[in-house]
């Protein structure tokens, strides 16, 4: 009695479960959906979010996403335009913009991903083929580099080291082309593309190595420039050296020997000029002289004999 | 065994009376925790009415329908959020902190054509749930996307010295503009706050030619300190022997001059005297002079004028005569 009565209980309770659930439905804010009968869409796709309801059933619903969508590309090895090997990463965003047609050409998330992979490959691969690895790399035109003031002088001459490449196209042009390529090959499978942007751009690892064989010379020039810069700088100090040296021995020498020759004339002047007052005074001076010329050669070693007729004996004799 | 002896009869021995109000407490306590929810305070809640946004509600305690009508999405809206590029920290709550790549994610291609290998962080916040969680599919991935596109355009605009060693600041700067842009642009409801640099080298086959170019412009440095060295120590002395010897030579002119003047003065004081008596000062000056002189003098011979040939003679004897003056 118990039992039975507990059973049809649950049995309601299912029975009105499955219909309910069979006929009511919830819309994420996130999705869109497109309700098929035996495979065939009824109706406009719901884009509406909260509770809906449909036939239980023999309509089932086909769930779709909303939002932006990511696109995440798997690494090209391209060469570009000057033969350079490169690999590029790239990212898209799109959303599905026409849900019935891309139902009914795609189905589910799956072969839109590989049908962006496709178009989206493709059209990069053409866009890098055509251009210079330099228009893929850079983006700003006008840029100027900062000239490292280190560096400075250094690194004027080595290579293109220390300037960028002039571009005409850049990056983002790049970019906006390959979006609007694909954009128009996507619209057909309702997809809306939104944007597309490299992620990553890289050298193959051959080209690397090349790279950095060229980048271990270019700083070794300049390691070089710095040594023999720094050589050139002391032979300059060491010439000015020798140089102030000899200017300022010479220019001692040569005021040294004027003040003594100027002192020696001036002496022999203030001589000159005295004893020439007049003869008397010649005279006097040669007689003067005289008398230290003996005082000077009247020594202990010489024997001095004297006449008696001599000077100095005229007075003994008188 | 013995459980299931015990058990089953025990079951039938429950009160019938119970079983309805236990049923009522149950869906009573059902309702109750479904209904009440906390949002953190660094945290706003996002309310989802069968999967339609209802509204967004701040920190604090909540109501909401119950039983799976009503869902809370908490996101942590007031918190700073990290990424880093190019390199792993040991520890990190953010699933999108890291990447999955960080080798692939740190190489780049500068503006001259060379590498580098640039190491970053961005801080960001979740500014817009309502976008953050409708708008977009895997908006954390799509800024990291964003963060790297943005960074290699930067990167791409700039020498590899400016790269690594001067443009710091400039790339930084740069790299937060570019993402702030492409942020808006793509609508994921995150604002960044912040890009930073972390290392920035050349690529590890490089790295020893960079430190070289370091070594030799310290090289330089240090040789053209050596020289600087060698002519502070040889200029200033030399300037200090020249400065001596010009005073020497200025001593000596002074030296010269005065006693050229004082030599003149005492000739004119005696040829004063002189002229007064020219014969007897001469006389006296020549008596003085000789008395001076001859005690000085060696042996002395005094002759008569008519014994001159004996001279010759008295030359090789002059020892003997000597002894005895």
């Amino acid at each position: 009695m118990r039992v039975p009565s507990l059973l049809s209980i649950f049995i309601t309770v299912t029975a009105f479960a499955i219909l309910s659930n069979a006929s009511l439905y919830t819309v994420n804010q996130t999705e869109q959906v497109i309700i098929t009968q035996f495979g065939k869409p009824v109706g406009e796709p719901v884009t509406e979010p909260g509770l809906h309801i449909k036939l239980p059933l023999i309509q089932v619903v086909n769930r779709l996403d909303k939002r932006f969508l990511e696109w995440d590309g798997s690494p090209v090895g391209i060469p570009t335009k000057d033969k350079t090997y490169i690999y590029v990463e790239a990212f898209a965003r799109w959303r599905i913009n026409n849900p019935l047609q891309y139902f009914l050409r795609l189905r589910d998330e799956r072969s839109a991903q590989s049908r962006l992979e496709d178009i989206l490959g493709g059209e990069i691969r053409n866009a890098v083929a055509k251009h210079e690895l330099i228009e893929i790399v850079r983006s700003d035109k006008n840029r100027a580099p900062v000239g490292d003031q280190t560096l400075q002088g250094a690194s004027a001459h080595i290579g293109s080291l220390g300037t960028l490449r002039p571009i005409s196209v850049g990056r983002n042009q790049i970019e906006a082309d390959v979006k609007e390529a694909a954009a128009y090959k996507l619209n057909e499978f309702g997809i809306e593309l939104l944007d597309l942007r490299f992620q990553r751009v890289n050298y193959n690892p051959d080209v690397l190595d090349r790279i950095h064989q060229r980048m271990i010379s270019e700083r070794q020039q300049i390691a070089q420039r710095f040594r023999s810069e720094g050589e050139g700088e002391a032979a300059k100090i060491n010439g000015r050296k020798e140089r102030d040296l000899n200017e300022i021995r010479s220019t001692a020498y040569r005021t040294t020997q004027q003040t003594r020759g100027e002192a020696d004339a001036r002496a022999s002047e203030i001589y000159a000029k005295a004893y020439s007052q007049d003869p008397q005074a010649a005279d006097f001076y040669k007689f003067l002289k005289s008398m230290e010329v003996y005082r000077s050669i009247l020594t202990q070693d010489s024997t001095l004999v004297l006449s008696t007729d001599s000077d100095l004996y005229s007075f003994l004799k008188k | 065994m013995s459980l299931q002896n015990s058990g089953l009869p025990d079951l039938p021995q429950l009160p019938k009376a119970w079983i309805l109000p236990l049923v009522g407490i149950v869906v009573v306590l059902a309702t109750i925790t479904t209904s009440l929810f906390t949002i953190p305070a660094e945290s706003e809640g996002v309310v989802i009415r069968f999967g339609r946004y209802l509204k967004t509600v701040q920190p604090g305690l909540h109501f909401k329908w119950p039983l799976g009508i009503d869902s809370v999405e908490i996101l942590p809206t007031r918190r700073q959020l990290k990424m880093e590029f190019g390199f792993v920290s040991s520890n990190y709550t953010n699933p999108y902190q890291v990447g999955t790549e960080s080798e692939r994610e740190r190489v780049m291609v500068t503006g001259d054509l060379n590498a580098a290998i640039v190491e970053w962080i961005i801080q960001y916040r979740i500014e817009d749930p309502k976008k953050y969680l409708f708008d977009v599919r895997e908006p954390a991935a799509t800024l990291r996307d964003l963060s790297e596109a943005a960074m290699r355009e930067v990167i791409g605009d700039r020498t590899v010295d400016e790269v690594i060693t001067i443009g710091r600041q400039d790339i930084e700067t740069a790299a937060l503009g570019r993402l702030r842009t492409l942020v808006s642009l793509y609508e994921i409801g995150i604002i960044v706050d912040q890009v930073q640099l972390k290392n920035v080298n050349p690529p590890p086959p490089v790295q020893a030619s960079f430190n070289e170019v370091n070594k030799a412009q310290q090289d330089r440095e240090s040789m053209i300190n050596v020289a600087n060295g060698e002519y502070n120590r040889e200029v200033p002395k030399a300037r200090g022997e020249a400065e001596s010897a010009i005073q020497a030579a200025e001593g000596y002119a002074l030296k010269r001059v005065n006693e050229a003047q004082g030599d003149v003065a005492s000739f004119k004081a005696m040829l004063e005297q002189y002229t007064k008596a020219p014969e007897i000062t001469k006389t006296r000056i020549y008596l003085e002079t000789m008395g001076e002189v001859i005690p000085k003098a060696g042996p002395k011979i005094i002759v008569d004028e008519s014994l001159r040939q004996w001279l010759p003679l008295l030359a090789q004897t002059s020892k003997v005569g000597g002894q005895n003056p």
